[in-house]
């Protein structure tokens, strides 16, 4: 028990106003170590990280870096210290350049050009290339995270903290990303490594603190678990296994034929003669990295954006020049990424959000009349068969974790029985139980004779779910091919162009 | 020829009141705080300048009480916005009314007042029309090539990364609006010490909406603030001349010419999409947003 630990926690502990974050939480990190810290949504890592890295100061316990007392009272301390973060949500500056970018995360960053040349540097010893004088926003996800990755070897960091890193990126990334981590371990850097994806820890994390309801509940060696004990652990009972039974496909619903569209905003991407058809009874997986289109597909089958006639055709009929409203009373629903902002009303009650949708399909709105009753009782019904945890349907939207809205939001289309529903990215920010949930609905309802198109980053996902599985890449639809004995390294191939993973590879 | 050099001249002085404004709006903006409180900063600062001016006799320490009335008068905007977190058009534009109304209200016993006279500077310039071009090379080289330029642009940019990174995003805010003041507060000053010579009420006269103006149409960045300010200059210059001249224009037509063209270049620039940030456009990516730390 003498301290090799390059850090090491004791009793530490945090509250919100009406809620512990953390309790009597107690790990150590060896060096060499990549430490996986595992748990659900809400379980507390975020807050524990952020106390490591000085963005939270911890009610109590104390923390030690290389034998000394860690108390940072701010990011540039805990830098000053030998800690580095890797932010689940980017911290960059998009308008800025690589090199200002990296400059803006040291303490006396050289003069740009000598800062130029190190970074080139560090980037050839670890084999992740990057252009200094490249702008934030023209870059990749797996680039912009080397931008964050050399901004911290930059720092050369005792610890180094990764914030779900892989969330973004393509198998291949992650595994460069990998190796990288492992290369910087076997320099003695100790890691600390939060993720939900069970699979991943599974294979390169040495050791795992499971923490759950804000508490240590285990520590282990991953690699002698299985991800169902490992995933029991985070949720502290069983998962219920998902049921893909009783599903056949049937007749053709959707149509999609040479759907072709011009970018919608500057900073979108043009779909570029995107076909595919959909039966009854299937689920249809639509994978790829963020901003190949996905938005924008989602759109055009939505009726946000309208598309040249003949192009989107429902169970024979034309839909393709017509809004949501009419699409969605023919029976094409979509529930669109953005949980808070584009799918429900911040703060708009439950009750008024099911009215965005649902009001022709479930005859709330009668003669240009809100039937306020009928609202809240659909409402109710959503939070009860979806199991969202609310006080009740009058609730906010934004007073709904990530978890439970995007049950209600997903639930609030299932439940006008669409006969084609479509999802973008469905279990994105959500927590273990609450998206095995998720999915089990959409089984549900393709069991039932509704066709499903799943576009999703998260490929685990897509494999779980889909029947077929297709690769959107720059606007462009791969053909489907049968998901069944599909294998990561060959969704990644389909993902492939993802930008700059030629270059990876150098 | 002469006759052009001389028009040059008369430019530079019309657009230095503009080019303060809009320099010191441009460091607020690229901090990610929209101030539309610049013509009730600018006010001000004519009003505390001339004043300041008239009783000291010296027109330079004006412009120096200008420059903290302006910013002072910029304080109560920042700490509604950056620690109430008042909405920060309503608060701009309370700004500019309160401004304007303080002026007015104070500003009456320097009414008929004349300003002390100022010795020229070279070329028989003001040395504050000087002073404004010299600052164009240092806000640029101060935005793009220091360390303290860096940070700003990085808490416009994305305010919660700049806090993630351990900068004060509220510390750096305070500060760029109160350099916006103190530039809107010596624009104010140098109409009514430098150009006007007197003190009159509203003498601002909506120069503080071109200067907003024009640093969109600079696309947030000093050289591009410069050409606006000189644009608008010159339609001034030009439309005076055609006054004097005696062209056969309703004069008021004549004078709705500098807000014309601030319309006319807006909406052409906004028709393009050229300003999208993929592209090179600079507009601060938090601009505008309210920024609250949890801790």
């Amino acid at each position: 028990m003498t301290d090799a630990a390059v850090f090491r926690a004791r009793g530490i502990g945090k509250s919100y106003p009406g809620v512990r974050a953390n309790d009597d939480v107690s790990f150590a990190v060896d060096p060499g170590e990549i430490h996986a810290l595992l748990g659900e949504n809400g379980a507390g890592k975020s807050t524990l990280v952020k106390m490591i890295y000085g963005l939270v100061r911890p009610d109590d316990g104390h923390m030690e870096l290389n034998g000394q007392p860690h108390q940072p009272t701010d990011p540039r301390a805990a830098r000053a210290a030998g800690v580095a973060m890797v932010f689940q949500h980017f911290s960059l500056f998009d308008a800025l350049t690589v090199a200002e970018n990296i400059a803006l995360g040291m303490e006396n960053p050289p003069p740009q050009r000598a800062l130029s040349a190190r970074i080139a540097q560090v980037s050839q010893d670890f084999g992740l290339p990057l252009n200094p004088a490249r702008r934030v926003v023209t870059l990749s996800a797996g680039e912009r995270q080397r931008v964050e990755i050399i901004r911290c070897l930059l720092q050369n960091p005792r610890l180094l903290i990764m914030d779900e890193p892989t969330s973004v990126l393509t198998p291949q990334e992650a595994e460069l990303l990998f190796a990288t981590l492992r290369k910087l371990a076997d320099g003695g850097t100790a890691i600390l490594y939060i993720s939900h994806k069970l699979e991943e820890i599974r294979t390169h994390c040495d050791r795992a603190t499971i923490l759950r309801g804000g508490r240590v509940v285990d520590s282990c060696d991953p690699r002698a678990h299985s991800a169902r004990t490992l995933a029991a652990m985070m949720v502290g009972g069983e998962m219920r296994a998902i049921d893909r039974s009783g599903r056949q496909a049937g007749e053709v619903l959707l149509q999609v034929r040479a759907l072709t569209q011009a970018a919608p905003t500057a900073e979108g991407t043009a779909l570029k003669g995107v076909t595919l058809t959909l039966r009854a009874g299937e689920i249809l997986g639509i994978g790829g990295v963020a901003g190949n289109g996905q938005d924008e597909l989602l759109a055009a089958l939505s009726g946000e954006i309208r598309g040249a006639s003949g192009t989107i055709l429902l169970e024979g009929a034309d839909l393709s020049r017509l809004g949501p409203e009419a699409r969605r009373a023919a029976g094409l629903l979509a529930a669109p990424e953005d949980r808070l902002g584009h799918a429900a009303v911040p703060d708009f009650s439950l009750a008024d959000n099911t009215l965005l949708t649902a009001g022709a399909r479930k005859g709330l709105v009668r003669k240009g009349l809100i039937d306020h009753p009928a609202a809240r009782a659909f409402a109710a019904d959503i939070i009860r068969a979806f199991d969202v945890r609310t006080p009740g349907s009058g609730t906010a939207a934004k007073a709904l974790s990530g978890g439970n809205l995007q049950k209600f939001v997903i639930g609030r289309e299932v439940m006008q029985a669409p006969r084609v529903l479509v999802v973008n990215q469905p279990t994105w920010g959500v927590d273990a139980g609450a998206a095995s949930a998720v999915r089990q609905s959409l089984l549900d309802l393709a069991r039932q004779g509704a066709g499903v198109i799943v576009i999703s980053q998260d490929l685990d996902e897509l494999l779980e779910l889909s029947d077929r599985f297709c690769a959107l890449n720059e606007g462009r639809l791969s053909d489907p091919v049968p998901t069944a004995g599909l294998s990561l390294d060959q969704i990644g191939l389909m993902l492939g162009g993802a930008h700059g993973m030629e270059v990876a590879h150098l | 020829m002469i006759d052009l050099f001389a028009l040059f001249l008369m430019l530079l002085s019309a657009s230095t009141p503009i080019l303060f404004a809009a320099l010191g709006e441009l460091v607020t903006e690229r901090a990610g705080v929209l101030n539309l409180g610049v013509e009730g900063m600018m006010i001000v600062g004519a009003l505390a300048g001339f004043a300041a001016a008239h009783h000291t006799g010296n027109p330079f320490l004006g412009f120096a009480a200008a420059a903290l009335a302006g910013a002072l008068i910029a304080l109560p905007f920042a700490a509604l916005t950056q620690f109430l977190l008042a909405n920060q058009v309503a608060s701009g534009l309370a700004l500019t009314l309160f401004g304007l109304g303080l002026a007015a209200l104070f500003g009456k016993p320097m009414e008929g007042v004349k300003a002390p006279a100022m010795s020229p500077g070279p070329l028989g310039l003001n040395w504050i029309v000087w002073l404004g071009l010299l600052m164009v090379p240092t806000i640029w080289w101060f935005l793009n090539r220091s360390r303290a330029g860096l940070i700003l642009r990085g808490v416009g940019e994305n305010h919660d990364a700049a806090h993630a990174l351990g900068y004060d995003v509220r510390r750096v805010r305070i500060a760029a609006i109160a350099f916006g003041g103190a530039m809107a507060g010596v624009g104010g000053a140098f109409i009514s010490i430098a150009t006007v010579l007197q003190w009159t009420e509203g003498m601002t006269a909506g120069a503080g909406w071109i200067a907003l103006a024009i640093v969109v149409f600079s696309n947030w960045t000093a050289p591009g603030v410069l050409a606006g300010a000189w644009l608008f200059g010159g339609v001034t210059v030009l439309q005076l001349r055609l006054q004097a001249a005696g062209v056969r224009v309703p004069v008021q037509l004549l004078s709705m010419a500098p807000y014309l063209a601030t319309i006319i270049v807006l909406v052409a620039i906004s028709a393009r999409q050229k300003y999208s940030r993929r592209a090179g456009g600079t507009a601060p990516g938090s601009l505008g947003q309210d920024f609250h730390a949890l801790r």
